[in-house]
C-alpha cells in the first residue's frame, strides 16, 4: 500500500520533530484567541506593573531619591520591567495551561491533529514569551514619563524580555503539568512566585541583605533578569551581563525540557 | 466468538490486533482486534467502561498500547503516528471548540494544525461550511450555536484537510431526536463518499442504521464483530417474544425459555425470548418482533450493569 496516497497533498515528506508547521498552528490558534481577549490581559500586564512603578517610585522615592547609585525611579522603573515580565508569562502559562488542559480540552483537539506534546508546549511558550517580552517594556515607557532617559540600550530589552520570558512560561506549564488541581496553585504563588518576586532586587539593592540571601539571590532567575534590564540601560558591563545572559539561557532551555517531560507525561498516557 | 471476514491488510484503514492498555490493576482494553476495511463505517460498540474511548485515544497516540499492533492508514502507531494523525479526522465526544471564537476563526485554527495549504484554506474553509450547513454562521460566536450547530461544527472541523479517515467517537451522545437525525445524515453522506469511518456509540439504533459492520466490545475485548443484520441473525435469530407481567412471571419465562434451549434477555419491563427462527411451538405467549441488534449487544455484553 502507498502511503502517500493518504497523506495530504501538502505533505511532501513525513513531519518530524519540532517541525514549523505544528509550530505555526499552536501559535495561530493563540494569535486568533489573543484578538478575543487582549484588551483585559494587556490592561493587566500594563497597569499592573506601573501600579508598582507609581506606588514605589513615589512611595519610596520621598524618602529615598537615590539607590544604588540610580535616581529611584529609575531605579524601579528598571527593575519593575522584569516584575512585567515575570507576571504576563508565569501566571498566563500556569492558568492558561490548566484551562486548555482540563477544562477547555483544547490540548486534546491538538494532539489528535499532527502536533506532539514537545511542539504544542514550545509553540506555547513562544508565544507566551513574544507577548511577555512587549509587555515588559511597559514600565520603562511609563519610567520615561516620569523621567528616564532614553538610551541606546534600551533597544536590547525586548531581547532580554523574550528569554526570561520563555522561561517562565516554560517554568508556569510545568507547575500546571505538575500540580493535580488549580488550587494548588495558590502554594507555588505564596511560596516560589512571591519571593522570587521580592528577592530580586527590583524594589531594594540585595546589598543590604543577609550574606545568605544574597547568594541564594544568584539562583533567582528575576535577579538576573533585573540586573541585565537594568545594565542595559543604563550601560552594559561586559563579562557580568553575559553571566547574567547565560544563566537566563540556562534557565529557559533547563525549564524548556521540564516543562516537555510534564505535560508529555500529564497528556499522553 | 466468530472471526471477522478476513481483510487483506492492506486494504484496512485501522488495523489492531492483542492491543493492550493497562491502568495500574485496571485493565482497560485486554487482546483487542478491530478492523476498518477502507471506505467503510464500523461501529465501536460496546458498555459504558468497555474500553471505546481508551480505543479511541490510542488510535491518535494520546494513550500508548502496552502490547499488541496498531496500525492506521498503513502508519505504525506510535512510532508514525504523527504522519497518521495528519491522515485523519478527529471527532471528540467532549466538546473542545475554542468558545470565544467565531466558527470561522475555528476553522482556521484546524485548517494551520492540519496543514492545509495556504492557497487551499479559503476554498477548505467554505467546503467544511457548507458540509456542516453553517455558512450563515461563519462570523457567530460558538458560545451563541445551539448544541446541534456545534456538533456539526466539530464534525466539520474534522474534515477540513479531507481526511480518509474519520474517528467519531459518541457522535450524538445527549443530542434530541432532530439533531442526531441531521447528524446521521452527515456521517452517512460522508461514507457514501468512501470516507473510513469508525465510530465509537453506545446507540445501538445509530450503528443500526450508519455501519457496514459493528464490532461489539466488552471488557476490553472484541466479542464479535460482523454486519448488523448478521449478527443478530447470528446471537439472536430472526424473530423474539418479548413477554411482559409480574416480576414472578418473567421469572417463570425466563426459566421456561432455558429448559427449552431458548436465550433470553431483560429489557427492564419485560423478558425478550430470543432465536425463534420460525412460527416455533415452544414460544410463550407474548409480542413477536424481529430481534434486533439491541438483543445482541446485551446478549453479548451481558445485562448486569458493570
Amino acid at each position: 500500500m502507498s502511503v502517500r496516497d493518504d497523506a495530504p497533498r501538502a505533505q511532501g515528506r513525513s513531519p518530524g520533530r519540532l517541525d514549523r508547521a505544528a509550530l505555526a498552528g499552536v501559535l495561530v490558534r493563540e494569535i486568533i484567541n489573543f484578538s478575543s481577549y487582549w484588551r483585559s490581559t494587556t490592561f493587566s500586564s500594563t497597569v499592573e506593573p506601573t501600579i508598582y512603578l507609581l506606588a514605589f517610585g513615589f512611595g519610596f522615592g520621598s524618602l529615598v531619591s537615590e539607590v544604588a547609585g540610580y535616581d529611584y525611579v529609575d531605579f524601579v522603573g528598571t527593575g519593575t520591567v522584569a516584575t512585567a515580565v515575570l507576571f504576563s508569562s508565569v501566571f498566563p502559562a500556569m492558568f492558561g495551561t490548566f484551562v486548555k488542559y482540563k477544562f477547555q480540552r483544547t490540548y486534546d483537539a491538538i494532539l489528535a491533529a499532527p502536533v506532539d506534546a514537545e511542539e504544542l508546549v514550545t509553540g506555547e511558550a513562544l508565544w507566551l514569551a513574544l507577548r511577555a517580552s512587549v509587555y515588559g517594556c511597559a514600565p520603562l515607557l511609563v519610567a520615561m514619563v516620569f523621567g528616564l532617559d532614553p538610551s541606546w540600550g534600551m533597544l536590547a530589552v525586548p531581547a532580554i524580555n523574550f528569554v526570561a520570558g520563555f522561561g517562565w512560561a516554560c517554568t508556569g506549564i510545568t507547575i500546571a503539568g505538575f500540580l493535580k488541581g488549580i488550587e494548588n496553585f495558590n502554594y507555588v504563588t505564596s511560596a516560589v512566585i512571591t519571593p522570587l518576586f521580592l528577592v530580586a532586587g527590583t524594589f531594594f539593592p540585595l546589598s543590604g541583605l543577609p550574606q545568605w540571601v544574597q547568594v541564594l539571590a544568584q539562583l533567582n532567575p528575576l535577579y538576573h533578569v533585573v540586573q541585565l534590564v537594568r545594565h542595559a540601560v543604563f550601560g552594559f558591563e561586559g563579562w557580568v551581563d553575559l553571566y547574567h545572559l547565560g544563566f537566563l539561557v540556562l534557565f529557559g532551555l533547563a525549564m524548556w525540557r521540564l516543562a516537555i517531560f510534564a505535560m508529555q507525561r500529564k497528556l499522553v498516557d | 466468538m466468530r472471526s471477522c471476514p478476513v481483510v487483506p491488510a492492506d486494504h484496512l484503514a485501522i488495523r489492531l490486533r492483542g492491543v493492550e492498555k493497562r491502568y495500574g490493576p485496571i485493565t482497560a482494553v485486554a487482546g483487542l482486534d478491530l478492523d476498518v476495511p477502507r471506505g467503510e463505517c464500523v461501529g465501536l460498540l460496546g458498555p459504558n467502561g468497555a474500553g471505546k474511548s481508551t480505543t479511541m485515544r490510542i488510535l491518535t497516540a494520546q494513550t500508548i498500547a502496552d502490547a499488541g499492533e496498531v496500525a492506521v492508514l498503513g502508519h505504525r502507531l506510535p512510532e508514525d503516528s504523527k504522519a497518521a494523525r495528519a491522515a485523519m479526522g478527529v471527532v471528540p465526544q467532549l466538546d473542545n471548540l475554542d468558545t470565544t471564537l467565531t466558527v470561522e476563526q475555528n476553522l482556521v485554527v484546524f485548517s494551520h494544525l492540519y496543514r492545509v495549504p495556504r492557497a487551499e484554506r479559503r476554498a477548505a474553509i467554505d467546503r467544511v461550511l457548507a458540509i456542516a450547513n453553517l455558512a450563515e454562521r461563519r462570523t457567530a460566536k460558538v458560545d451563541e450555536l445551539s448544541g446541534g450547530m456545534r456538533r456539526r461544527l466539530l464534525i466539520g472541523r474534522a474534515l477540513i484537510h479531507r481526511p480518509p479517515l474519520v474517528l467519531l467517537d459518541e457522535p450524538t451522545v445527549g443530542l434530541d431526536p432532530q439533531v442526531r437525525q441531521e447528524l446521521w445524515a452527515l456521517i452517512d453522506r460522508l461514507r457514501n463518499e468512501g470516507t473510513s469511518i469508525l465510530m465509537s456509540t453506545h446507540y445501538i439504533e445509530e450503528a443500526e442504521r450508519l455501519c457496514d459492520s459493528v464490532t461489539i466490545v466488552s471488557h476490553g475485548s472484541a466479542v464479535a464483530c460482523g454486519p448488523p443484520h448478521e449478527l443478530v441473525l447470528e446471537h439472536a435469530g430472526r424473530d423474539a417474544v418479548e413477554v411482559y407481567g409480574t416480576p414472578e412471571r418473567l421469572i417463570e419465562v425466563e426459566a421456561q425459555a432455558a429448559a427449552a434451549g431458548l436465550a433470553t434477555r431483560r429489557t427492564g419491563t419485560s423478558i425478550a425470548v430470543l432465536g425463534l427462527a420460525e412460527a416455533n411451538g415452544d414460544a410463550p405467549d407474548g409480542e413477536r418482533r424481529p430481534a434486533n441488534l439491541e438483543d445482541v449487544f446485551v446478549l453479548l455484553t451481558g445485562e448486569e450493569i458493570a
